[in-house]
């Protein structure tokens, strides 16, 4: 079992985690942040297993992962 | 539920000017993880390039100096010299490290230099508008090469490892691509190989990070790894090419 957090205003909504989480529970965002990325959205139901995959790819340091 | 994952120390919790997508962030983290996990921030001196990653200074919580535009090598020979105990690195592009500054990082490969250098070949110069790099791959378009890189016109690619490979003085140098990922972890430990290379005192380690630029190839962040993955690594095989 595991989550994570995405912080929006740091995301730059380039759907990297989106593609490279192995569970598919990060899914394409649909509302803008301040500067005008779009963030996705952490699907919270139960499936991720907190493997980190999505932090480690992003290249904005925008996504902590508990496990 | 215990954190397993968050920003290194040896990284600032600042923005980043890159596109969306650029793999420059994810290296900058995997430099500032290994710095964590070795535990050397305080003896490291970062030498950043001219190129997108110009303002790396501003990203990482370590010492680092801006080089001139592919000297990084030079102004990191110094540092080692002055300083041998402390840990240096330089970080540059291809344009950087295979145009302006090839004579630098050869002469720096040749001397062995006790330093490590991160390579990031994304085939372009990014940060001028696309032109074509020394790395730029036969056939591939840019703003200078607008129908594409034709050998008898522009010349052959240069495989920067291999052409290190030939020296003495190099005692690591690895090629990775950080573009799925089993080649996230690959290019972290070949990083923190290189690092702990230059803790033995031997001699100079260089890893080459194959690299996406999403902006001037036109395309999505996840195409471009795509791209990455079945144009740059046939032509730049992945692996160790020196480990001595
Ligand atoms: C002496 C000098 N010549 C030329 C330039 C212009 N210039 C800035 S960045 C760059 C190339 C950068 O390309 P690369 O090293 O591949 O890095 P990237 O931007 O792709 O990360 C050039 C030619 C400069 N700043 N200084
Ligand atoms: S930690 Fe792993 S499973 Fe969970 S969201 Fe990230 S990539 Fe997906
Ligand atoms: S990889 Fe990072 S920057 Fe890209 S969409 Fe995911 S959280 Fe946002
Ligand atoms: S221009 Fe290319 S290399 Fe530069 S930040 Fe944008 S995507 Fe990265």
């Amino acid at each position: 079992m595991g989550k994570i957090a995405i912080n929006n205003e740091r995301c730059k909504g380039c759907d990297l985690c989106v593609h490279f989480c192995p569970k598919q529970v990060i899914l394409h965002g649909s509302s803008f942040n301040s500067k005008g990325h779009r963030p996705p959205k952490f699907q919270d139901d139960g499936v991720c297993t907190g493997c980190a995959i999505c932090a480690r790819i992003c290249p904005d340091v925008a996504i902590e992962v508990w496990r | 539920m215990q954190k397993v994952y968050e920003r290194p120390e040896s990284m600032a919790d600042v923005q980043m000017s890159y596109c969306p997508g650029c793999l420059h962030g994810t290296v900058h983290r995997m430099i500032a993880e290994v710095i964590d996990e070795l535990g050397v921030r305080e003896q490291v001196v970062g030498v950043c390039p001219v190129g997108c990653a110009v303002f790396m200074y501003e990203y990482m919580s370590c010492d680092m100096i801006e080089a001139a535009h592919g000297r990084a090598p030079a102004v990191a020979t110094g540092v080692k010299r002055v300083l041998p105990d402390s840990v240096v690195f330089t970080y540059q592009g291809d344009g950087d490290l295979a145009a302006i500054g090839t004579a630098e990082i050869i002469h720096a490969a040749a001397r062995g230099e006790r330093i490590t250098t991160i390579f990031i070949n994304n085939t372009t110069y990014g940060m001028t508008g696309g032109q074509m790099a020394p790395t730029t791959l036969l056939g591939q378009k840019s703003t200078t090469c607008p129908t594409g890189r034709e050998a008898m016109r522009e010349g052959f690619p240069i495989r920067v490892c291999e052409l290190l490979a030939t020296l003495d003085g190099p005692i690591y140098l690895a090629r990775v691509a950080p573009v799925n990922a089993a080649g996230l972890v690959k290019t972290k430990n070949a990083i923190k190989k290189a690092f702990q290379k230059q803790l033995e005192g031997r001699g100079f380690s260089l890893v080459e990070v194959l690299c996406n630029c999403p902006t001037q190839l036109k395309v999505s962040p996840i195409d471009s790894l795509k791209w990455v993955e079945e144009n740059m690594v046939p032509y730049y095989p992945l692996g160790e090419f020196v480990d001595r």
